[in-house]
């Protein structure tokens, strides 16, 4: 049997909460869990119903019936306490129902759920398919279905205060592992992996340092979390002493990868992040990241974008000259015969041009910031030597790259 | 007492050459020449501007990424071009591209923790614009450290350069010739059609050189 309260408290979930740990939050006004267990506990049904009444105080439905949705039924639609109830005079429109299917029921003259329930079941099948089907069911109190049990938000955040202000790094630290090692121990509990962590230091001054770190891929492991905060801080240090500091971890689902047995071993996930936060230490956070091309006619048709490497889909290989740009690109001379570069000159680069294509005139993105408009020429030197060079348009020469 | 049973420990015991496992660039000439980059080991690539030196670079990435596996360039003077990379068949997405702003410095850190960290197929370190004074300051020992990190690794480490650096700790030495461009067209409408490349191993030292021709992009 199920108990049903239906009410417009707030508190429903803890009322529910005092009887039993499995409960349905059907609707925010409704929950519905089994009694059964309460009968050693309250005694029959009606005096179970009382306990709940009792429980729940004025202006709750308490509803108990032989199925979870009977009991939602009559909770909504009869007020105090009711034990098993006569369901048949109750009106369909308290059901589910779609305002076609209400019209439809109603032309036919149907008009309470005994009525609905008395009907053919084939021929509502063949009307009204899969849905009347249920929806008779429910009139006849024959839906059995196991509840969604109401589970709480868990969450996998802690708060240290500290009893003196740290202004060093390393005690930090040891803070910081052992919050680190609980809510990990934690989220390996419920399955889970962290995705993000969010570290907030209250400094003097009433002032916060929040750092965030956004992880490439669902991590667990405390020490290598500790190693990339470490590293994070080391970079953006607090500018004052930490009065406390507050630790939170967003679950994700970890991540699962099918290995193939003729794949090579590429870098752990974990590990190459932590030497990616390293290398960045080194070079700068936008100089790490895997080159993207964009569909731009622009002279750098690319980004670097800061993920990890991932295995994609192949490319047949073919031999191409590779290119090799000089960033930024060097002022250059260029003497001109016949409106064609025929002398070459730059701070370590100069020679008679032997052989030359172009102009390759290309402009765009003239509407925004970084408009581009040059006339290239591939260029080969005397000494053998091949480049890229370009005109803007205020006549000034550089030389893009060499063909390498 | 056999006296052959000292002989390993005698000082005129030379143990057998290791054979290392190669990984073959898809230029045939190239790999009938030197059979492919040894694993494990590190391999230069030396040569004046415009002579292959990146062409070969770009298909041993491509070769590297056609086995799934993840490659990292790292990038001393910001002259890595991702369009010709992938023309050439490099899989954008499997190589990790690091910037240095030009700092010789910190490319070597950079190569260092890719190295210990392991799991790569291919690291490129490009030093070719470095200058010659930066390239002679550069220590021995990071040499030795690297070719330590990646000995019983499939790792190659590739450093590309103007002249020699590694020396004694590279296991492979390659050596880019300028050739000539392939114009077509009537003077005054030609176009630039390829570069034929020469490449010849000083380390192993083969007589013969390897011979191909690279289409422009």
């Amino acid at each position: 049997m199920f108990a049903c309260l239906h009410g417009t408290a707030a508190d429903l979930p803890q009322i529910a909460q005092a009887f039993t740990p499995w409960f349905e939050q059907t609707a925010p006004g409704t929950v519905v869990f089994p009694i059964h267990a309460l009968k050693r506990l309250y005694g029959s049904p009606h005096q179970i119903a009382q306990s709940i009444a009792q429980r729940a105080g004025a202006g709750v439905n308490v509803a108990i019936a032989e199925t979870a949705e009977s009991a939602i039924l009559a909770a909504r639609n009869f007020t105090g306490i009711t034990v098993d109830p006569q369901l048949d005079h109750l009106d369909i429109s308290n059901l589910p129902i779609t305002e076609e299917m209400l019209g439809t029921l109603d032309a036919w003259g149907i008009r309470d759920l005994q009525q609905l329930a008395q009907l053919p079941e084939t021929g509502i099948a063949e009307r009204f398919g899969e849905t009347g089907v249920y929806l008779q069911n429910l009139a006849k109190g024959a839906i059995h279905r196991p509840l969604r049990v109401f589970q709480p938000a868990i969450t996998y955040d802690e708060r240290i205060e500290l009893d003196h202000p740290v202004e060093l790094l390393e005690p930090l630290l040891f803070l910081i592992a052992r919050l680190l090692n609980e809510q990990c121990e934690k989220l390996e509990a419920h399955g889970m992996a962290a995705g993000e962590v969010i570290i907030r230091l209250e400094l003097d001054g009433q002032t916060e340092h929040a750092r965030t770190l956004r992880l490439p891929v669902p991590m667990r492991d405390s020490k290598a979390l500790l190693k990339l905060l470490q590293m994070d801080l080391e970079s953006h240090p607090p500018q004052a002493a930490t009065q406390a500091l507050s630790l939170s971890l967003k679950p994700v689902l970890p991540r699962t990868i099918q290995n193939g047995i003729f794949l090579p071993v590429a870098p752990a996930p974990d590990k190459l992040e932590l030497t990616l936060a390293r290398i960045r230490g080194i070079v700068g956070e936008n100089n790490v990241g895997v080159p993207e091309l964009l569909d731009t006619h622009h002279p750098h048709p690319y980004r670097l974008k800061t993920v990890q490497p991932q295995i994609t889909t192949l490319q047949p290989p073919s031999t191409h000259a590779a290119f090799r740009h000089f960033r930024p690109p060097l002022p250059a001379k260029v003497e001109l015969q016949q409106d064609r570069p025929a002398r070459l000159a730059a701070s370590s680069i100069h020679g008679k041009i032997l052989n030359a294509a172009g102009p390759w005139r290309t402009s765009g993105d003239w509407w925004t910031q970084t408009a581009w408009n040059r006339d290239e020429w591939d260029v080969t030197l005397s000494n053998g030597a091949l480049y890229r060079i370009y005109r803007e348009p205020d006549q000034h020469w550089f030389i893009a790259g060499a063909y390498d | 007492m056999n006296p052959n049973a000292a002989l390993p420990t005698t000082l005129g015991f030379r143990p057998e050459a290791r054979i290392r496992e190669t990984l073959p660039t898809g230029l045939a000439s190239l790999d009938q020449l030197i059979d492919g980059f040894p694993r494990g080991a590190i391999s230069e690539i030396i040569g004046p501007e415009s002579s292959g030196r990146a062409t070969v670079i770009h298909s041993l990435l491509a070769a590297s990424t056609t086995k799934y596996e993840i490659c990292a360039y790292v990038d001393t003077d910001d002259s890595f071009d991702p369009v010709s990379a992938a023309a050439a068949g490099v899989a954008l997405s499997q190589l990790l591209w690091i910037r240095c702003g030009h700092n010789a410095g910190h490319a070597h850190k950079a190569a260092d923790a890719l190295l210990h960290a392991g799991g790569f197929g291919v690291v490129v370190l490009d030093l070719c614009q470095i200058t010659s004074r930066i390239a002679n300051r550069i220590p021995i020992s990071y040499w030795y450290r690297f070719r330590r990190a990646i000995e019983n690794t499939p790792t190659i480490l590739a450093l590309v350069e103007k002249e020699p650096l590694a020396k004694s700790c590279a296991s492979l030495m390659l050596e880019m010739k300028r050739k000539k461009a392939v114009w077509k067209g009537a003077p005054g409408f030609e176009l630039l059609r390829g570069v034929e490349l020469e490449a010849s191993a000083r380390k192993p030292v083969r007589p013969a050189t390897a011979n191909f021709q690279a289409k422009a992009i």
